[in-house]
């Protein structure tokens, strides 16, 4: 994966683009690099209901009138990291919990009935407390009642990606939050996510692991959101090349108040964040869009169909929350507050099939067997 | 400049040695191309005899010699005729072909990727001769060759390249160089799979039975060197329409009237 190209570097190649560049660009059915810079480029954003177009276009082809729902699924809010943009930082005064397995299994149960065969574990890095066994042994107790789990936990190593593939494990998120190094440098203060590099490497070693998909992402509003978009486009080719068997998605987090009140460095609008998820649309026609519920539900409404493929719905970020939500130790508030039937109602209006199970543990039973 | 193996290449054309009327003519041909790369079939020559008539025409220090294994019909075969031209030659590269069907001269993808998985481990630089398929593509890079060699159209055809859609799956993927092998009848051909962003190509039969193979390996070289060159360039997309000055025109708009600006 090493060396990244230099973040300003990525930066002086996005503003080189003119509306030359930017028309040559939508008139290509396959964006590249130069195009997706172009694309991502200020000269590029009076274009941008026609990259709305093509890219609902060309999601409309690949995925159908789909969108995924998922649902998160915190099971810890203890972190060692001290990370300045971070609800759940070691130095947060939040009440902290772990669940205990049979938490975890409860919070599961209450997702399972709501509708939810597809749930994201979610935790803060604090691998003494939180390692691998506990994880596995969660998979193992929630593997027969739902289609896919996917973790975003703190990164392992390719052997414990494999032992969790095992145990029922399907997909594994990890953001880069950003690619910028001296902004990553400025803002992980403290604790194992300091190492960049180790970070960008991970989802080299879950894909190497036999992960069935694998998620990246950069957290938008620390550093200039398109040169973090031409990173994730490099990063997402460079694995495509290496990890073909893989199925890949990228997350666009926005940063949303949180303990700690830490302020966004820069500002990412809408109207950026969906500049952004088009030109990666346009850039790669299979990968997965992740739009969470840390948008508005106005928001999330509009862009189905233009290019996401996933959406969250329902979440609650402080583990525990969903059987007791008066327990606090949220990661952030989120933006739409909508309920499963309510968000899948809503896709369905615009005339889209909200898709609860698209995985069978039986793939992963075959495999390791 | 191309690179496989760690090896450089200035020249993007290989050529083959079967089919020329002589070996002088193969050999001015050769010249003429321009070719550093040259691909020899083990079953037609004697590699322990200095004398023959087609090693011993052709200029080593300035070439790359390329044993094939043309003529396996199968995975041990292939692995035998390898381990033989390595012993005689001294060279462990080796273009990989299986082809157990006389007529079409196809290659078996099954075995071909059985003997590039047990060469490769044996230390070989595998270049293999294969069908346009990207799945089988990725399946040989996964086994560890040193370059894919997708063909264009049957051996022997002139058809140029049919297999296109295919080719442009297999660049477009491709961790190792791409080398368009088999079917390349015209300058033309050559030139549209270096535009297509190919790294080479290999041409044999459209040089050995011009009227003038010279001339045309000639040719042949010009071709190669402009489809490169419209590749670097970045070409502009054909389109159905015309499309004179603003080309975004009468494109598809979305509303995006539900975003804030917040």
């Amino acid at each position: 994966m090493n060396p990244f190209p230099d973040f300003a570097r990525l930066r002086q190649w996005i503003l080189r683009a003119s509306e030359v560049d930017v028309r040559a660009a939508l008139q290509k059915e396959q964006a590249d690099l130069n195009d997706l810079a172009a694309l991502l480029s200020p000269a590029a954003e009076p274009f941008l209901p026609l990259m709305a177009a093509k890219s609902s276009r060309v999601t409309l082809q690949r995925f159908g009138r789909t969108t995924q729902i998922y649902a998160p699924l915190y099971l810890s809010n203890l972190c060692t990291n001290r990370c300045a943009y971070c609800g759940f930082s070691a130095d947060n005064k939040i009440s902290r919990r772990k669940l205990t397995l049979d938490e975890a299994e409860a919070e599961a149960a209450i997702l399972h009935e709501r509708g939810f065969q597809h749930i994201l574990l979610v935790s803060g890095e604090a691998r003494n407390v939180l390692g691998v066994e506990y994880l596995e042994q969660i998979a193992l107790r929630l593997r027969d009642r739902f289609a896919a789990l996917s973790i975003e936990v703190q990164p392992l190593s390719r052997e414990e990606y494999a032992r969790l593939f095992r145990a029922g494990i399907t997909a594994v998120a990890v953001y880069q939050e950003t690619y910028d190094r001296e902004m990553y440098k400025k803002v992980h203060l403290f604790g194992q996510k300091c190492d960049y590099g180790y970070r960008l490497d991970t989802p080299s070693r879950a894909a190497a692991a036999g992960m069935r998909e694998v998620g990246i992402g950069a957290l938008l509003g620390l550093a200039d959101w398109r040169a973090e978009g031409l990173a994730m486009g490099l990063h997402l080719q460079s694995l495509r090349k290496q990890f073909w068997q893989t199925s890949f998605t990228i997350s666009f987090p926005r940063l949303r108040p949180a303990a700690g009140a830490f302020q966004p460095l820069v500002p990412v609008s809408e109207k950026n964040l969906s500049q952004l998820l088009f030109s990666l649309r346009l850039f790669d026609h299979d990968v997965g869009l992740i739009l969470s519920t840390r948008e508005m539900a106005r928001y999330r409404d509009g862009m189905i169909g233009l290019g996401p493929t996933r959406y969250s719905a329902g979440s609650c970020t402080a583990p525990g929350g969903y059987a007791h939500p008066e327990w606090e130790g949220e990661q952030f508030s989120v933006g739409d507050h909508r309920n499963i039937g309510e968000v899948s109602n809503a896709l369905i209006a615009k005339g889209f099939d909200p898709v609860y199970k698209d995985w069978d543990r039986e793939f992963q039973i075959s495999l390791s067997s | 400049m191309l690179t496989i193996a760690g090896t450089q290449f200035s020249s993007r054309l290989f050529v083959g040695t079967g089919k020329f009327a002589s070996s002088q003519v193969m050999c001015q041909a050769i010249e003429a191309s321009g070719a550093q790369m040259v691909t020899v079939a083990l079953r037609r020559v004697d590699l322990h005899n200095p004398q023959d008539d087609i090693m011993g025409a052709l200029d080593l220090d300035k070439i790359r010699f390329l044993p094939n294994t043309s003529g396996a019909r199968n995975a041990e075969e292939a692995v035998r005729l390898a381990r033989l031209a390595r012993a005689a030659s001294g060279t462990n590269w080796l273009k990989l072909e299986v082809t157990p069907d006389p007529r079409t001269l196809l290659p078996d993808p099954i075995d071909t990727l059985k003997a590039a998985e047990l060469l490769v481990r044996e230390g070989f630089i595998v270049l293999p001769y294969m069908n346009a398929d990207p799945i089988l593509a990725l399946r040989l890079q996964d086994a560890g060759v040193s370059a894919v060699m997708p063909l264009g159209s049957p051996i022997g055809t002139n058809q140029g390249i049919k297999t296109a859609m295919q080719v442009e799956i297999i660049i477009a993927q491709a961790r190792v160089p791409v080398v368009v092998d088999a079917g390349i009848g015209a300058p033309s051909h050559a030139a549209q799979a270096m535009e297509m962003g190919a790294d080479a190509v290999l041409v044999n039969t459209a040089i050995a039975v011009a009227g003038d193979p010279v001339r045309m390996a000639r040719a042949f070289k010009a071709a190669v060197e402009a489809g490169r060159e419209a590749f670097a360039a970045g070409l502009g997309s054909a389109s159905g329409t015309a499309s004179a000055s603003s080309p975004t025109t009468g494109m598809l708009t979305a509303d995006l009237g539900f975003i804030e600006d917040r």
